[in-house]
């Protein structure tokens, strides 16, 4: 057995490249629509209002109990069976990881507000300040800060997760080292370098986050 | 210009308020006394609304804050809250702690509402600190920063629930200075405190209260001096 990564070196690097950054960008647009939800359904959560506090509890554990992998075949393949049309493959992939990335970002919301004390929600109402008030002026920017760390973690998660939209054929990363191997009957060489581009976006990022952490923490 | 009928308050299955009646006269001076657990916080903080009370009424200036139809964040504007833990806001710094609820409930101007905090730091002694950050200050400092950003909302009444506990001996002089300012200014208090040389000096009343009902009080020269019912007697007995 001989081993030659040489080809992919010299013929298709740059057609790996591209497919990190569709990668990256998928997963930054889907991150962005999951941060959206996920604030509104986080602070539905924890809402005294038991209708919204419901529907945002039926959303995380529809969400955390289904397959992703599932959830994108049924926003692409499924949904159209309803809707009369089928949706553009990009605008599915995001949806379907941002609706995803929602639930996920939810909990990290709610535990990032049920961590400031509460005394400075009642300081907050005291003064006057209404719910609403005292979430914006005093509560969630304090959270921010105690969600970013997780907020990233979600985001390298996503970025891994998102080597499922090659089930509807988008041609992110994991695709295109398939494309590759379909090409060269070698899936070895493709899919070991698909490997080592996920594991060098993930390690950068995380590094980039532990100085982010280390920056909020001084800040504290 | 405080009145309390009937004030019942459960956590759960736990009665905590059994029946509480009351009556603060415009520039009176309360304080409240008596063994933790007997519910002196949860009296305080029915008094704008922290806690819901499960029965009874509560008027502030004649209106009844347990009516749906009452504006509660109008009434908490009039009622300043000063806690024992401080809880200023960690991530604003000093001037903004007391400017924030100016600027934003009240719509002052901010350069307007700057000049009174300033005014306010100065009266509390830490007109210096006005930049520095809540984790910047000592105990004493916070609290007396907490008692400025209450004031600064106007209110007509100020609650204080055991502003000195959570102190190092040393700064419980500076913070209890503050009030005893505040006394002389005629401000409306309902204090909670073990400080009973306080209460001795500058209350018009001090309240007694054990396991959720006024037990006795009365004019503190009286209560401290010739207390009536025998649990007040053993609860002096202990801490004098
Ligand atoms: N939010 C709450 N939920 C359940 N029990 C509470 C709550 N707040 C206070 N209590 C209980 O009510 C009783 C009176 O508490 P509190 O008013 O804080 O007393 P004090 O201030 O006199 O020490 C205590 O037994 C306390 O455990
Ligand atoms: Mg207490």
């Amino acid at each position: 057995m001989e081993l030659d990564f040489g080809p992919i070196i010299q013929k298709e690097l740059p057609f790996f490249i591209e497919g990190a950054l569709v990668s990256i960008k998928l997963t930054a647009l889907s991150v962005l629509i999951g941060i959206v939800i996920g604030v509104f359904v986080g602070l539905g959560r924890i809402s005294n209002n038991f209708i919204i506090k419901g529907i945002s509890s039926i959303y995380v554990e529809v969400i955390r109990g289904t397959p992703l992998l599932v959830q994108i075949l049924i926003i692409y393949y499924g949904l159209p069976q309803i809707l009369g049309f089928k949706l553009p493959m990009f605008l599915a992939a995001i949806s379907s990881l941002g609706i995803n990335s929602g639930g996920y970002v939810a909990e990290i919301v709610r535990a990032g507000i049920q961590s400031i004390d509460k005394g400075q929600m009642e300081a907050a109402q005291s003064l006057g300040m209404t719910y609403a008030q005292a979430m914006r002026y005093i509560i969630l920017p304090q959270a921010f800060k105690r969600i970013i760390p997780p907020l990233g973690n979600e985001f390298i998660t996503l970025l891994k997760n998102s080597s499922l939209l090659t089930a509807i054929g988008y041609s992110e990363l994991t695709r295109r080292g398939q494309i590759i191997a379909s090409v060269t009957y070698k899936p070895f060489e493709p899919l070991i370098t698909v490997a080592a581009f996920y594991l060098i976006m993930t390690t950068t990022f995380s590094k980039i986050l532990s100085h982010v952490e280390g920056r909020l923490r001084v800040s504290d | 210009m405080i009145k309390v009928r009937g004030l019942y308050k459960n956590f759960g299955n736990l009665e905590v308020l059994k029946g509480i009646d009351d009556e603060v006269k415009k520039g009176e001076v309360v304080c409240v006394i008596g063994p933790s657990g007997s519910g002196k916080s949860t009296y305080l903080r029915c008094l704008n609304l922290l806690e819901e009370p499960t029965k009874g009424e509560i008027f502030i200036n004649g209106i009844s804050l347990t009516d749906k139809k009452t504006n509660i964040n109008k009434m908490r504007q009039n009622v300043g809250m000063v806690f024992q833990q401080f809880n200023l806001f960690p991530h604003k710094n000093v001037i903004e702690n007391i400017t924030l609820a100016p600027i934003k409930i009240k719509k002052v101007p901010e350069k307007e509402a700057k000049e009174a905090a300033m005014e306010l730091l100065n009266k509390v002694g830490l007109a210096d600190k006005a930049e520095s950050y809540p984790s910047q200050l000592s105990g004493g400092q916070k609290q007396r920063v907490a008692i400025a950003r209450a004031l600064a909302m106007s209110p007509e009444v100020m609650l204080f629930d055991e502003p000195t506990s959570a102190l190092d001996p040393e700064m419980i002089k500076e913070v209890l200075d503050v009030m005893k300012q505040l006394v002389e200014e005629g401000m409306t208090m309902i204090v909670v405190t073990h400080e009973m040389g306080f209460a001795r000096e500058v209350g018009d009343r001090v309240m007694f209260m054990d396991d959720g009902r006024i037990v006795e009080q009365g004019p503190p020269g009286e209560l401290f001096g010739n207390p009536q019912n025998p649990r007040t007697q053993e609860f002096l007995s202990k801490i004098l």
